[in-house]
């Protein structure tokens, strides 16, 4: 019984991982008719970190994510319609049908640019942290990678002139334990990803990303430091990804995990912590979503296909 | 006013004109303000304007485009160019392709101001030129400026383009001088210049190379042969245009450029050329480029690995059907006095 559940807040919580969620289920249901043709890395298992994250945001406060960002770009409050149709290769996708799943945007929401590259949008973050503070804004903003990105030069990189220059940005580190298919114990020597922080003088905490509201008490703490003009946080979340690193199937007939390992952290998931909505209540909001998911793919499906010259004028050079 | 002066002037009047300017790199608040073409801008400006980076360049570039992607406009400086291809992820993976990736509705305006550095012995990683290696790719655009005017007026245009764009500054050309506007104006980028009117042969140069083709036009004149040369300023994109209609003056073409022949701008500006106008080239095409090495770094053989004044002359002479002139030019050797 999770007694959080009844508040406003963990109904909002929980809503957001549940809507995440069935999005991905759709996106699996509907994966092998070959409307969706941009490779997926779906972030069943993460929900709770997005949703704890972003519940602790404002709405002008911007985010960073990477190429497994469904679920941050639900949670940020991008628009579904646009990226259900991006997901469709549409012209009226978030990014134009340029994207795809691993390029998702929405400038309104605050969901930035996300990239295809390991740790590629790190150092984005401290970049609009850094113009937040010369423009005299109190906005934050927040760097998501995962455990893999923390072995790239750029992240030390940037965690050290964020830290330098107290930048309003928080470091989110989903450590889902695998880099595509390797462990971290075959590539970290030292696997306490937050410890990093310590080295480059910023808090560092470690906590369970299934845990939605653990995330996003530890986030309030993050941003909040951050906006005060304190500096930034690196926070590491722990997690898992049910499904494979990209694709819409489970995975352990590869033998790089075990079904055992899978199921315990399905006992885990961020879904099934004791949430006790009442069924009515339940049941009516999944109508909802799925009533809006299926509004969106219908919107995708007749939306026009994008044109290549559609940047004209030499634009693309 | 000295090239140098002229990168200084184009700096101030740009943070000075736009607030969104703005200066990082490493070492940039050394007092040697990065051979002065900095001068007194953090004084100015400050230290939330004149951003002195850790030694994390490929975090300054990723730094540069997530606030550009705000709105800003940074200038990111590099002692070397060198350095640069430490941020070719943050450069070609992302602020090359942030505006086709996201579909055109969002642009990152930056100035990537990289040096290089060639003279004193500085060997085979201090020297390089690249510009080929960043005009490959959509989204980058490539400037090299030969002259101080040039150097004000592309670097204003550079920091005035929505796009990103690799401003390539050869400190061999700092001391040089030349007349420069004291007010704004922009030298536009993709417009190469015709520098010298002729009808013989075209020698199309950039950056270092083109007071080297003025040199060579003005000694071929000895033999009789009347060169046009062809400043390109912009290598990407490329003004094919300017330079084949030079070539139908002339029926000749050489091309002299600062970098290794291969898939470099000199056979790309060949290509074009053929491309367009095989029919007018009475001769073959000839590339003056560097021996394909890298550069030494000892005084006894460095001179020799730069190609210069005399192997145009050479060169563009051969072409016009051996009117070689007894007297040849001597390649421009500057007087550099280290320390970098």
């Amino acid at each position: 019984m999770n007694d959080a559940a009844s508040t406003d807040l963990g109904k909002k919580l929980y809503r957001d991982m549940f809507r995440i969620r069935r999005f991905e289920e759709r996106i699996k249901a509907m994966y092998s008719q070959r409307e969706m043709r941009s490779p997926p890395h779906l972030c069943m298992g993460h929900e709770a970190v997005a949703v704890g994250v972003c519940a602790a945001l404002r709405r002008r406060d911007v985010v960073f994510p990477y190429y497994r960002s469904h679920g941050w770009y639900l949670a940020k409050g991008g628009d579904l319609n646009a990226m259900v149709a991006e997901l469709f290769g549409r012209a009226t996708g978030c990014s134009r049908g340029w994207g795809g799943s691993m390029h998702l945007i929405d400038l309104a929401a605050g969901v930035m640019g996300t990239s295809a590259i390991v740790a590629g949008t790190i150092s984005h973050a401290a970049g609009a942290a850094m113009t937040f503070r010369m423009r005299g804004q109190d906005s934050v903003a927040v760097a998501v990678f995962g455990d893999g990105a923390t072995e790239e030069g750029v992240f030390h990189e940037t965690m050290n002139f964020a830290s330098l220059r107290k930048l309003p940005v928080v470091f989110v580190c989903e450590n889902n334990l695998y880099a595509t298919n390797t462990h971290i114990r075959d590539r970290q020597a030292q696997t306490e990803i937050f410890r990093h922080a310590e080295r480059f003088g910023m808090p560092g905490v470690r906590a369970d990303g299934n845990d939605v509201l653990a995330v996003h008490a530890e986030a309030c703490r993050a941003v909040a430091r951050a906006r005060e003009g304190e500096g930034p946080t690196l926070l590491e979340f722990d997690t898992y990804r049910f499904l494979e690193h990209c694709g819409v199937n489970e995975d352990h007939d590869l033998g790089y995990r075990t079904r055992e390992e899978v199921e315990s952290w399905r006992e885990r998931d961020p879904l099934e912590r004791g949430w006790s909505l009442a069924g009515a209540e339940l049941s009516e909001m999944a109508d909802r979503i799925e009533e809006e998911i299926n509004a969106a793919c219908a919107h995708a499906r007749s939306a026009p296909w994008p044109t290549f010259e559609f940047l004209g004028g030499g634009a693309l050079l | 006013m000295k090239f140098r002066e002229a990168v200084r002037d184009a700096t101030i009047q740009a943070m000075e004109r736009d607030p969104r300017v703005f200066l990082i790199g490493v070492g940039i608040i050394d007092p040697r303000a990065v051979w002065g073409t900095i001068a007194g801008a953090l004084e100015r400006f400050g230290p939330d304007r004149v951003v002195e980076g850790p030694l994390a360049e490929n975090a300054l570039t990723g730094v540069c485009v997530g606030s550009a992607a705000l709105g800003m406009r940074p200038i990111l400086i590099h002692h070397r160019i060198d350095f640069v291809l430490l941020t070719m992820d943050q450069l070609i993976n992302h602020a090359a392709k942030w505006k086709p990736m996201f579909g055109g509705q969002q642009s990152v305006p930056m100035v990537i101001r990289a040096v290089v550095g060639r003279g004193w012995g500085n060997g085979p990683q201090h020297t390089q030129s690249h510009h080929a290696l960043f005009s490959h790719v959509p989204g980058i655009k490539t400037v090299v400026p030969a002259n101080a005017r040039d150097a004000k007026g592309l670097l204003l245009a550079a920091v005035a383009d929505d796009d990103p764009v690799v401003y390539i500054e050869h400190r061999w050309l700092h001391e040089d001088e030349a007349e420069v506007p004291s007010e704004y104006f922009t030298t536009p980028i993709g417009r190469a210049a015709v520098v010298r009117r002729g009808r013989d042969v075209t020698i199309v140069a950039a950056g270092p190379m083109v007071s080297e083709a003025l040199k060579a036009a003005h000694a071929l004149e000895t033999s009789g042969i009347i060169a046009e040369v062809v400043d390109l300023r912009t290598l990407h994109p490329l003004d094919t245009s300017t330079v084949v209609e030079s070539v139908r003056r002339t029926g000749r073409l050489v091309v002299a450029d600062s970098d290794w022949a291969p898939c470099g701008i000199a056979a790309e500006v060949i290509a074009r050329v053929a491309e367009e106008a095989l029919d007018v080239l009475r001769s073959r095409p000839v590339r003056v480029t560097w021996p394909d090495s890298a550069v030494p770094s000892s005084q006894a053989i460095e001179p020799m690995f730069y190609p210069g004044a005399r192997e145009i002359q050479i060169a563009a002479a051969a072409l016009c059907e051996g009117r070689v002139s007894q007297r040849l030019v001597t390649s421009t050797v500057r007087d550099f006095h280290g320390p970098f």
